[in-house]
């Protein structure tokens, strides 16, 4: 099998702000046309590490190679961004900031595509400082796209924004994957990633903790369920096939085959009322391999 | 040329669309001016100044004029005629004295000078033999008002402000604020960026200059004597003179507060040593030594030279050069320090 270049490629990525080592030595491929999430909590280097390869800060060493080859000067009119937060020039409505940055680009998208896509009709003409949220989220998300980038940047977009923003975010985000474009995206929230996300990597004091398709690391983690047994349910001296933990009054079994475990309960004597069967997701996971919360 | 066109425009549209900051920028230099125009309708302070030419007689000496010892009098000294018997027909000194040539001078049109000549004449007609009694001369010229004397001043101080904080301050908040690091991530260069701001902020000082002057004069009808092209001119070396300093400054600050702190430092003692708001005629040597070193005197200097006196291209061709100078060491410094971050 062939395998694409990818379309971007990141070697032994270094950052050091004095002694923060913010960025310490990342590694990662992107494929074209996939989502990239990436993940880690507060202070992991994530904003760090998008700005560096979008070469708004210089790394101190390591490599960041597009469609194969060193970035160059045109890097710029290929990406789009949408950064963590950032200001915009005051006293501009909506469409003269659009068409402010597309007049930055060689070759800038229709402006109509740009407000359709991101459903900017009802605020076009009102002052930027004026908008929601949601409503100024869309319009950054606007601002990264006026050049039509194959490959786009966004840093947290949906961090503050309310549930039914944040999906409608969401939706937008697909809709831009599925005209083919790449996306580089760093969050907080799990369900984000294993909604949007194809790969992810987990980043925690500048260095990639874990990486892979959300689905198989819950598989490599957590098996395919994790079933919960009252601790008082299980009788003395039982023994089980699978990795058993003791938490909060519960035997936690972390299993490949829910159906085996359960059978293996059931020949034990286990009584299985109280007992739950649940899957675990990313915000587990994190939990696990960062040993602290998100915030 | 399109990237440059629309950082351009878009600054414009902020500065002009910020009603609180534009009306701010126009309404208090015009209130200066009125203040200043009612407060001294005549020639300015109430000290008398002498303007003297030549070796002053020994204190005590049979020459001696007494009352040139007297408080509240100003002896300037001057090294020729020409200049103070200028200045005397315009009133802003009210008598020359010659020492060299025994020669006193007076407007005819000036009440100070009356008043000093009175004070002048019994020592002079008293005097033992041998001591020098000065001959009178006169000269002419309608008195030249503070005011007059005062708009290049104002309209000097507003190009500082609004250049420094137009350019300097404005781009710190940009930094500061990520506007500048949303600009980094596009293909405009920095050179196009602050090109963009340097014309920009241009138009509107210019702008608001000829507002200002324009505005006044209605009401208040100027002295002009010289050519209005070349006031233009040198109004127009002046704003990017300021506009480069602004640009040194805001090519590293990350923290308006610091911003701030430094446009003070250099606003303040520009403004009070370079002759805005009183003549350095007079002034302590080294006063006169510092205000040199701001762009601002030799705006103010050229700009009095045409509007009272007539001056043309030959005689304010020194000030120009040195702010043409100061200009391109200024944006070299930019150039060279500028940083996005
Ligand atoms: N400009 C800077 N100067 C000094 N230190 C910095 C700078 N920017 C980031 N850091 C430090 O680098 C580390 C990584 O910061 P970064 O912003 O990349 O984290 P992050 O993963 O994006 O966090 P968050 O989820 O809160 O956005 C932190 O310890 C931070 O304090
Ligand atoms: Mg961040």
């Amino acid at each position: 099998m062939i395998k694409a270049t990818p379309i971007l490629e990141v070697r032994d990525l270094r950052k050091s702000y004095g002694k923060v080592k913010a960025v310490d030595g990342i590694s990662f491929a992107v494929r074209e046309g996939s989502c990239f999430g990436i993940l880690g909590p507060n202070g992991a280097g994530k904003t760090t590490a998008i700005e560096v390869i979008e070469t708004i800060h210089d790394p101190d060493s390591g490599t960041i190679l597009y469609r194969g080859e060193a970035v160059a000067r045109s890097f710029k009119e290929n990406i789009g961004i949408q950064f963590q937060d950032t200001s915009l020039q005051e006293f501009l409505t909506v469409r003269e900031t659009l068409e402010l940055f597309s007049k930055l680009y060689p070759r800038p998208r229709p402006m109509d595509e740009i407000i359709a896509d991101c459903s900017l009709e009802e605020f076009i003409d009102r002052d930027n400082r004026k908008l929601s949220g949601g409503q100024r989220q869309r319009m950054l998300l606007g601002i990264a796209l006026v050049n039509n980038p194959d490959l786009l940047f966004l840093d947290e977009p949906t961090t503050g924004l309310d549930p039914h923003a944040r999906r409608n975010f969401w939706r937008l985000v697909q809709g831009i994957k599925a005209q083919g474009k790449t996306v580089i995206l760093t969050t907080h929230y799990m369900d984000e990633a294993e909604y949007l996300c194809d790969d992810i990597i987990v980043m925690d004091h500048g260095h990639i903790i874990e990486s892979g398709r959300p689905r198989e690391l819950l598989l490599k983690h957590f098996g395919e369920a994790v079933i919960r047994v009252p601790e008082a349910a299980v009788p003395a001296g039982a023994a089980f096939s699978c990795p058993a933990e003791s938490e909060e009054g519960f035997v936690s079994l972390t299993c490949a085959d829910t159906d085996a475990t359960l059978r293996e309960l059931v020949a034990a004597g286990v009584d299985l009322r109280g007992v739950l069967v649940e899957r675990r997701n990313l915000d587990d996971l994190f939990l696990k391999l960062t040993g602290s919360g998100l915030d | 040329m399109q990237k440059f066109w629309a950082v351009f425009v878009a600054r414009n549209l902020e500065f002009f669309r910020d009603r609180s900051t534009l009306i701010f920028n126009l309404v208090f230099p015009i209130i200066l001016i009125f203040g200043f125009a009612f407060a001294f309708p005549g020639g300015g302070g109430t000290t008398f100044k002498i303007g003297t030419v030549g070796e002053a007689p020994a204190a005590g000496s049979a020459s001696d004029v007494a009352f040139l010892h007297y408080k509240n009098l100003q002896l300037v000294p001057y090294a020729s005629l020409e200049q103070p018997l200028d200045r005397l027909a315009h009133h802003q000194i009210d008598m020359v004295i010659d020492y060299s040539k025994g020669e006193y001078y007076v407007n005819d049109a000036s009440a100070n000078g009356y008043v000093l000549e009175k004070m002048l004449l019994p020592a002079n007609s008293g005097k033992a033999a041998g001591a020098v009694v000065f001959a009178k001369k006169t000269v002419t010229g309608a008195p030249i008002r503070y005011v007059d004397w005062f708009i290049p001043g104002v309209i000097g101080i507003n190009i500082l402000f609004g250049s420094l904080s137009g350019v300097g301050f404005v781009i710190v908040r940009y930094r500061r604020n990520g506007v500048l690091k949303r600009f980094k991530a596009t293909p405009l260069s920095a050179f196009q960026f602050v090109s963009a701001q340097v014309l920009s902020r241009f138009f509107i000082v210019a702008f608001i200059s000829a507002v200002i002057f324009t505005g006044t004069d209605l009401v208040l009808h100027f002295r002009m004597a010289g050519s209005w092209g070349l006031l233009a001119l040198v109004n127009a070396l002046a704003i990017l003179c300021m506009i480069s300093i602004g640009l040194v400054f805001a090519s590293r600050i990350k923290s308006e507060e610091v911003a701030g702190g430094i446009m003070n430092l250099i606003t303040w003692p520009m403004m009070i040593l370079s002759g805005v708001f009183f003549s350095l005629e007079g002034t302590p040597r080294a006063m006169q030594v510092a205000s040199r070193a701001f762009p601002i005197t030799y705006y103010i200097e050229a700009s009095r030279a045409i509007m009272l006196d007539g001056a043309g291209f030959a005689q304010v061709a020194g000030d120009l050069g040195v702010l043409a100078a100061m200009t391109l060491v200024f944006l070299a410094a930019a150039a060279a320090l500028f940083k996005w971050e």
